[in-house]
């Protein structure tokens, strides 16, 4: 009886299943992109019109600006999308025991937001989460594109954001520790899962986008 | 035995009022959790407390509990609620010494059989239960012999309750806690390195009115232990804020800011330490700048590290990071291989067609 | 040789590069690809979801370029591509994808759909899955000169009336020339204002010029049905024949596939560089106005609108030069919403227009162009492709707004050059 079994559960995510899921996640991401970049793709003998690699760069950064007049054809997964990119990402690299976490494993470190600019944003992420899963219900598009896998990565990323809150809020009773070790098992599973899900586009996104840049930059054409 | 002075005797002695001594009660009353208008009854059962003999018994500790709760030079009334027991064996505190102290314990636990109160502070060594005996006898049987007879046990401090310090790894002595040995009889678990001097006495004194407190799964009794530091924590507020100390002599930590960042233990562990405080009320660690150890927990030793900030990995996860970046390009490449394979099969195995080979023929 | 399944498999295999595994990696399904695409924007059929259009593509990725992939084969989990699934997506590929390009340029992790259709047709077309009119017109121009058969005559025929007309002497097959000039058959087929208009801008500009009798049609169906060794073939008739004139610049004309085909493809289907320039006959002409060659007299009082063929402006770069030549001759120049680089496709690119299993589907697509010319109620459309012009004109006629004339651009300049 000697040891509290959520302080043990709470050590094992910190220990040994932070170890395997940094494992997985990094040799896998690795894979994945090797995978991707070995491919290759011929040599391209048209003269270029305009510069592929300055506009493939460029495509990287401009591609998160939706182009004139497509927001509003698609305004929840637009408004929804950014919502949920931005209020995770505050969350995740804002909050004080976060950038502690950075700091251990890279050592770099800024300043913190407010905890209720992080609560803020994480309940505006899960709302939009709310959001994007509904349109992959009811809108056909979505319904039609949507696979279990679709489902699992919504899950699995929205789950650190709401037993993170959980944790920070003791919304079931006192016992945070409990929380903490769940909040931090679930931010595992997203790291698990990370390289074999769609999850991935999160760094994919943007060898896609400067390729999707280069080709067009090499016509003049704009991307 | 001879009869020792009842309590009132013993404040009158020592020059407290019968004000002052009610006035002690009713902040007992309240740190232990119970409805204010228990406080008369809480004085009328010290006052006529039946003096349970207690038998102290210390194993692999430091003297650290012993010296915390005796540890004032004027008398207070906590360290009278601790005389006011009959304290009939405790080989630091008692005069005397040898067979002679062994005799007084024997004699109390055959005297008292079945009523005595078990204190132990300190861990027990298990593998080698040579590792540390007192007058020959090796500190698992003491206990063992001992605890048969007791009417409850209370273990002091974390080495008692947990195994603390001699438990860290790699626990050299298969040091355990009074619980892992003791399973038959009631304990309650005072953790910390040490207690706070009061919550043992109160604990005393809860026992002395009411019998056993109400305990929580580890068995620590919930009114000391039922909230985390860093609930009750006077820089909560910055935590809140986002303000942090990231060094000692920062500028966050002049202000006073919260020490999470530099491994404040205070979210995950439970005790009175932010409000009840120590040296009469006058600090606490984080208020004295230190991060909270989390020394009312068990194994909090070896819970990654005293400055590590809870939320930072406390595995190997930089020589397996290596390991796995390793792994992953070798199967990156492996997998691109095999795919770069594939595609030079597909483009041997291409047949160069002609407009009119663009028809399934029959 | 038959087509097979085998075939189309392989022809899909020799598809898949990093750019194509990078999409697939980084798609999350948003859907956003289907908002830009005509076809879902006007049947409101998620079917038509540009990346969806991709699944069988995106199967082969997973199945045999992937670790993961490759391991689920194993143990006998991926799902196999059969020949019926190559038919059921045969008209997604081909009938309802004008390769307009629209989805690769919103979608958000950048993926450039449209590349994949064209690579996902290699697969289709190999497979026998290609539409029947596309793969004729493929066999005809093999065999002959154009996808309408042997066109030389036609053109030589087309040069003597233009010659006549403007009174200019038009020399085919004359080498060292400046520039040689292509034609799509449905210039050839119209009339030989085309060829008379270049023929007095290049009088005015100064340049020799000339037509190649062994490589002048333009079009390229391979392109269109997705075939490399068939576009391979027909884009070295004209490598070959500019290479023989010693010609410094080969002029794509207004067309749109045929500018991807000799400009930005061909020189990958043959593997090498050109020894000449390629530039589309829109970019010539607004080089001589930079170079002041080109100077035009009075202006078109009409109100005009211009219509930006997908390939030449979206996937071929040309955008501010039309405009520029616009201004010099329009005097009532509108643009219609969307104009320019997201401008909405004429329906018919891609193959669809000559696809008479699409022609339904065409006309339903066609009504977002028409919603946008009605809003701005022009006397007249200015294109810069062939296959859009006439594509335009059916499909007005169709709707019952023929009273809205289209005009070629290279053609209005033409008519106001300063003499």
């Amino acid at each position: 009886m000697t040891n509290n079994q959520y302080f043990d559960l709470l050590m094992w995510a910190r220990t040994t299943g932070f170890d395997i899921a940094l494992t997985i996640m990094v040799g896998g991401i690795l894979l994945r992109v090797i995978e991707i970049v070995v491919l290759g793709r011929k040599k391209d003998f048209a003269k270029a019109k305009g510069s592929p690699v300055t506009q493939g760069i460029k495509t990287i950064f401009s591609r998160s600006v939706p182009r004139k007049g497509t927001m509003k054809e698609a305004p929840v997964t637009y408004i929804g999308g950014y919502i949920f990119h931005i209020g995770f990402f505050v969350a995740f690299l804002f909050l004080g025991a976060h950038i502690a976490l950075i700091k251990d494993l890279i050592g770099l470190s800024w300043p913190d937001f407010n905890k209720a600019v992080i609560e803020t944003a994480v309940a505006l992420a899960i709302v939009a989460a709310a959001a994007l899963a509904y349109t992959r219900f009811t809108d056909p598009v979505r319904r039609r594109l949507t696979g279990w896998s679709d489902w699992f990565v919504l899950i699995v990323s929205v789950l650190p954001l709401i037993t993170g809150y959980i944790a920070v809020n003791k919304v079931f009773g006192v016992d945070g520790t409990l929380w903490m070790a769940i909040h931090i098992l679930s931010a595992e599973l997203l790291m698990v899962s990370f390289p074999f899900t769609k999850l991935m586009h999160a760094v994919t996104f943007a060898m896609a986008r400067y390729y999707n840049g280069s080709i067009q930059g090499r016509k003049g054409a704009e991307s | 035995m001879a009869q020792k002075p009842m309590l009132p005797e013993l404040l009158k002695a020592h020059g407290v009022s019968r004000r002052g001594f009610l006035k002690y009660c009713a902040s007992l009353t309240s740190l232990m959790a119970l409805p204010p208008m228990l406080a008369p009854k809480v004085a009328h059962a010290l006052e006529n407390a039946p003096r349970p003999s207690v038998i102290w018994l210390s194993f692999q500790e430091c003297t650290g509990c012993t010296e915390a709760i005796t540890r004032s030079s004027a008398p207070t009334i906590e360290d009278l609620i601790f005389n006011a027991i009959s304290l009939d064996y405790h080989h630091t505190l008692q005069a005397a010494s040898g067979h002679a102290a062994e005799a007084a314990r024997e004699a109390a636990m055959k005297d008292h059989w079945g009523e005595y109160l078990l204190i132990v502070d300190g861990s027990i060594p298990v593998d080698n239960p040579e590792y540390s005996c007192i007058a020959g006898i090796s500190n698992l049987d003491m206990l063992k012999e001992t605890a048969e007879g007791a009417a409850a046990i209370v273990a002091v401090g974390t080495c008692a309750a947990f195994g603390g310090i001699p438990h860290a790894f790699p626990n050299p002595t298969g040091a355990q806690a009074v619980g892992d040995i003791i399973t038959d009889k009631p304990i309650i678990n005072v953790p910390g390195c040490p207690p706070i001097p009061i919550v043992m006495t109160s604990v005393l004194a809860h026992f002395l009115t009411f019998g056993l407190p109400e305990l929580d799964d580890l068995g620590r009794p919930k009114a000391f232990f039922g909230e985390t530091i860093h609930d009750r924590c006077y820089r909560r507020p910055f935590y809140d804020k986002g303000l942090f100390a990231e060094a000692f002599d920062d500028e966050g930590a002049r202000e006073g800011w919260c020490l999470y960042k530099l491994g404040c233990k205070g979210p995950t562990t439970r005790s009175v330490c932010a409000t009840v405080k120590w040296n009469d009320g006058t600090s606490f660690p984080i208020q004295s700048g230190h991060p909270c150890l989390g020394c009312t927990e068990p194994d909090f030793w070896d819970n990654g590290g005293f400055y590590k900030p809870l939320s930072a990995p406390a595995g190997n996860y930089r020589q397996l990071g290596l390991a796995a970046a390793a792994g992953g390009v070798a199967l990156g490449v492996a997998g691109g291989a095999l795919s770069k394979a594939t595609k030079s099969r597909a483009a041997k195995a291409h047949e160069t067609v002609d407009a009119h080979d663009l028809e399934k023929k029959s | 040789m038959t087509a097979t399944l085998e075939r189309g498999l392989n022809a899909l295999r020799e598809q898949i590069d990093a750019p194509v595994a990078s999409f697939f990696t980084s798609c999350v399904s948003c859907g956003i690809c289907a908002e830009a695409c005509l076809f879902y924007k006007e049947t409101g059929d998620p079917e038509y979801t540009p990346i969806h259009k991709l699944e069988l593509m995106r199967r082969m990725w997973s199945n045999e370029y992937t670790l993961l992939g490759r391991a689920k084969s194993l143990l006998g989990l991926g799902k196999k591509i059969t020949d019926d699934d190559l038919t059921r997506w045969e008209t997604l590929v081909y009938d309802s994808c004008t390769m307009c390009g629209r989805c690769t340029m919103v979608c958000p992790v950048g993926n450039d759909i449209t590349m994949m259709i064209r690579k996902m047709r290699e697969g289709m077309s190999a497979s026998g899955h290609g539409p029947k009119e596309l793969v004729g017109a493929a066999e005809r121009h093999t065999d002959g000169t154009s996808p309408m058969g042997d066109l030389t005559q036609a053109l030589l025929k087309r040069v003597e009336q233009a010659s006549k007309v403007t009174g200019i002497e038009i020399e085919v097959d004359k080498p060292n020339v400046d520039y040689m000039l292509m034609l799509s058959s449905h210039e050839i087929a119209s009339g030989e204002e085309m060829i008379a208009s270049v023929a007095k801008i290049m009088k005015k500009a100064g340049h020799s010029w000339t037509i190649s009798t062994e490589g002048f049609e333009a079009t390229n169906v391979g392109i269109q049905l997705g075939n490399r060794d068939v576009a391979a073939n027909l884009v070295s008739r004209i490598v070959d024949a500019a290479i023989k004139l010693k010609v410094k610049t080969v002029i794509s004309p207004e067309c749109g596939h045929a500018f991807q085909a000799i400009r930005w493809e061909g020189p990958n289907l043959i593997g090498k560089e050109y020894p000449f320039e390629v530039k589309h006959i829109i970019e010539v002409l607004d080089q001589f106005r930079a170079e002041g060659k080109l100077t035009t007299n009075g202006k078109n009082g009409d109100r005009l609108t211009f219509h930006d063929p997908c390939q030449v402006n979206r996937r071929g770069g040309i955008n501010k030069e039309p405009r520029r030549l616009m201004n010099m001759v329009a005097e009532n120049f509108i643009e219609t919403e969307d104009a320019g680089t997201m401008n909405w496709c004429c329906s018919g690119g891609g193959g669809v227009g000559a696809n008479q299993r699409a022609n339904d589907l065409q006309a339903k697509a066609f009504n977002i162009k028409k919603r946008q010319i009605e809003a701005v109620a022009p006397d007249a459309i200015v294109t810069m492709c062939a296959f859009c012009h006439s594509t335009l004109e059916d499909q007005l006629e169709a709707n019952e707004m023929d009273d809205i004339e289209v005009l070629s651009l290279t053609e209005m300049m033409a008519e106001y050059l300063d003499d």
